[in-house]
């Protein structure tokens, strides 16, 4: 069974992020890359299908720049059998629809059984190309999944999708998508043998013209960035326990007005 | 109506719209200049429900009434609602940000080939143009977005807009357009209920009390339970508590479980790092206690106590009891 997990590499949670110059993009300088956690867990989650089934392969695809290269070798480090890197500049300005669009071009090309990915990435936060390119494909889409099963042809894989109050089972037959949401898996950090190993692993470059695409003017464009208002200052209330409890409850009562 | 703002309505499984609906028609219905119309699928619309839809300020509902609507399928809600928007070209099409609607209105988008902006916190209409703001980076930055062409999709976060005030009497239109038949390729096979609290669900409520790593157990989760009950709060965790095993990831508030927006937020034993900050930072008002000063939630709260929160909690249980039973 051929898998195909679609990542992105995101800035880490920890970075510190500062608008760019012109002010509608980031300022990448300094800026210390990952996978995507949910990502993380797609990944993982191939890796497991593949080696329970015995057979198979495991193709990571991400779309961007050139620093992608390095999310894409992690994935290579963690036991994908191959990248495909979506890099040109065609794609500078791609929305979550043309990211999709890209995608579902090289998964025609691929032509996997099961394709994974994050519920999100946690950059942009949007959570919308892997429901995107299900619907390009005309594929059948479980969303924030907790658990999965491929039954053993290789005809259907049941997913259970989390939702409020509850998990949601369904069967979909393959070809299908799924999203990852985290307590899927664990995902396992790449082994000194894997790291070595990822460097002999291919990633093949595309380009748009490879996917017969061209570029398209974005759907959504951002106008604008900018810091967050301040909070105003809090204040530490003071004095020993009893006493700091009930001006507590008093401020929340009088002064926010929360209670 | 080609000038409607369009609602898809997130209801309780049973017939009833949810609370959030009251933000998003609101919303929606300050956009629109009052044009707001309710999309419902649902395999059990009620009378009240439509009733409720109404004294919210919907003028119209669509109800999308049919078996095949339930359990919620992207591709059977997204050929349904993009036949009818075909048909009716509304203006904006809104959701709440929900397990679901996050990814319908994305599939939606897609099948209409139109943009998506996800988790809106504000929208303005600049001239004939919607701009909408929302976080990204874990809440670093806002983002100001805009569509090359309509319908505008988007989602809206909960707790963020200020509700449609109920008016009682006011009815909407109710219209049950014939679709084409749905076309479900995903097979139901069955819903796993979660062990219920009996507290109020996390990404809704309006008070949620938080612990953290300082909780030093599973067991004394029970204490932040009897302070949720007297004032009707969720109890959410930090990641380093479900990374512990402490709480189920359902209960994770953060960058990587829910994001969160309710009137008041409480932390007990939680440092506030950025990837929990992520998830709660647009809370209205933030309250933290822990024994650590230099820990950096104090740096967002409003109000701080730096105590051991096996003492305070039990403190500020009796101290509410005796205010709301006042």
């Amino acid at each position: 069974m051929k898998i195909l997990v679609a990542v992105k590499q995101v800035p880490d949670t920890a970075t510190q992020v500062k608008i760019g110059a012109d002010r509608r993009a980031l300022d990448t300088a300094g800026i210390t890359w990952i996978v995507s956690p949910y990502d993380e867990y797609a990944v993982e989650e191939a890796l497991r299908i593949k080696e329970k089934r015995g057979q198979g392969e495991v193709v990571a695809v991400s779309l961007g720049p050139d620093r992608v290269k390095e999310a894409l070798r992690s994935c290579l480090a963690m036991g994908c059998d191959r990248a495909i890197h979506l890099n040109d500049p065609a794609w500078n300005d791609a929305d979550t629809l043309a990211t999709a669009k890209a995608l579902a071009a090289v998964i025609k090309q691929e032509a996997p059984q099961l394709v994974l990915s994050g519920r999100q990435a946690i950059d942009d936060d949007m959570g919308a190309v892997t429901a995107q390119l299900a619907e390009l494909l005309g594929w059948p889409c479980a969303y924030w999944i907790m658990e999965e099963a491929v039954d053993a042809d290789g005809k259907n894989v049941r997913a259970a999708r989390q939702t409020e109050g509850g998990l949601e089972v369904f069967d979909l037959p393959l070809p299908a998508i799924l999203a990852a949401q985290k307590g899927l898996n664990e995902p396992r950090y790449p082994t000194l043998k894997g790291i070595m190993g990822a460097k002999k692993k291919e990633i093949r470059d595309v380009k748009a013209a490879d996917l017969g695409l061209a570029a398209e003017p974005a759907q959504l464009s951002i106008v604008g960035l900018e810091a967050p208002p301040p909070r105003p200052p809090g204040r530490v209330i003071q004095g020993d326990v009893p006493t700091a409890v009930k001006e507590l409850v008093r401020a929340l009562r009088e002064d926010a007005k929360a209670i | 109506m080609a000038n409607a703002f369009w609602c898809i309505v997130e209801d309780d499984r049973q017939g009833m719209p949810k609370k959030v609906m009251s933000e998003v028609i609101g919303e929606a219905a300050r956009l629109a200049g009052g044009q707001v119309e309710a999309v419902w699928l649902t395999d059990k619309a009620s009378d009240a429900g439509l009733k409720q839809l109404g004294e919210w300020g919907a003028t119209r509902v669509w109800l999308l009434a049919n078996a095949a609507y339930a359990p919620y399928r992207s591709e059977v809600w997204a050929g349904a609602v993009a036949e009818l928007a075909t048909k009716e070209s509304p203006k904006a099409i809104f959701g709440a940000v929900t397990s679901r609607q996050r990814e319908f209105v994305a599939r939606l988008a897609a099948r209409l080939g139109v943009g998506l902006a996800a988790d809106c916190v504000a929208f303005a209409m600049e001239g004939d143009r919607l701009v909408a703001t929302r976080p990204i980076y874990a809440g670093k930055l806002l983002s100001k977005v805009a569509w090359a062409k309509g319908p505008w999709v988007a989602t809206l976060r909960p707790n963020v807009f200020r509700p449609a005030e109920a008016q009682p009497g006011k009815t909407a239109a109710v219209e049950r357009p014939s679709l084409s038949a749905p076309a479900a390729i995903m097979k139901f096979v069955e819903r796993r209920e979660d062990v219920s609290t009996g507290l109020p669900e996390l990404a809704e409520a309006e008070t949620v009390i938080s612990g953290g790593r300082g909780m030093k157990g599973p067991e004394n989760y029970v204490i932040l339970e009897d302070l949720a009950r007297v004032i009707g709060a969720a109890v959410g965790a930090s990641r380093a508590a479900v990374d512990a095993g402490w709480r189920p990831h359902r209960f994770q508030i953060g960058q990587t479980g829910r994001t969160i927006s309710p009137k008041l937020y409480l932390g007990f034993g939680v440092s506030g790092a950025i990837q929990h900050l992520a998830g709660m930072r647009t809370s209205k008002v933030i309250v933290a206690v822990n024994k650590d000063p230099e820990a950096p939630i104090f740096k967002i709260a409003d109000y701080g106590i730096v105590a051991d929160l096996f003492e305070v909690v039990p403190a500020l249980t009796a101290e509410f009891k005796k205010l709301l039973e006042k």
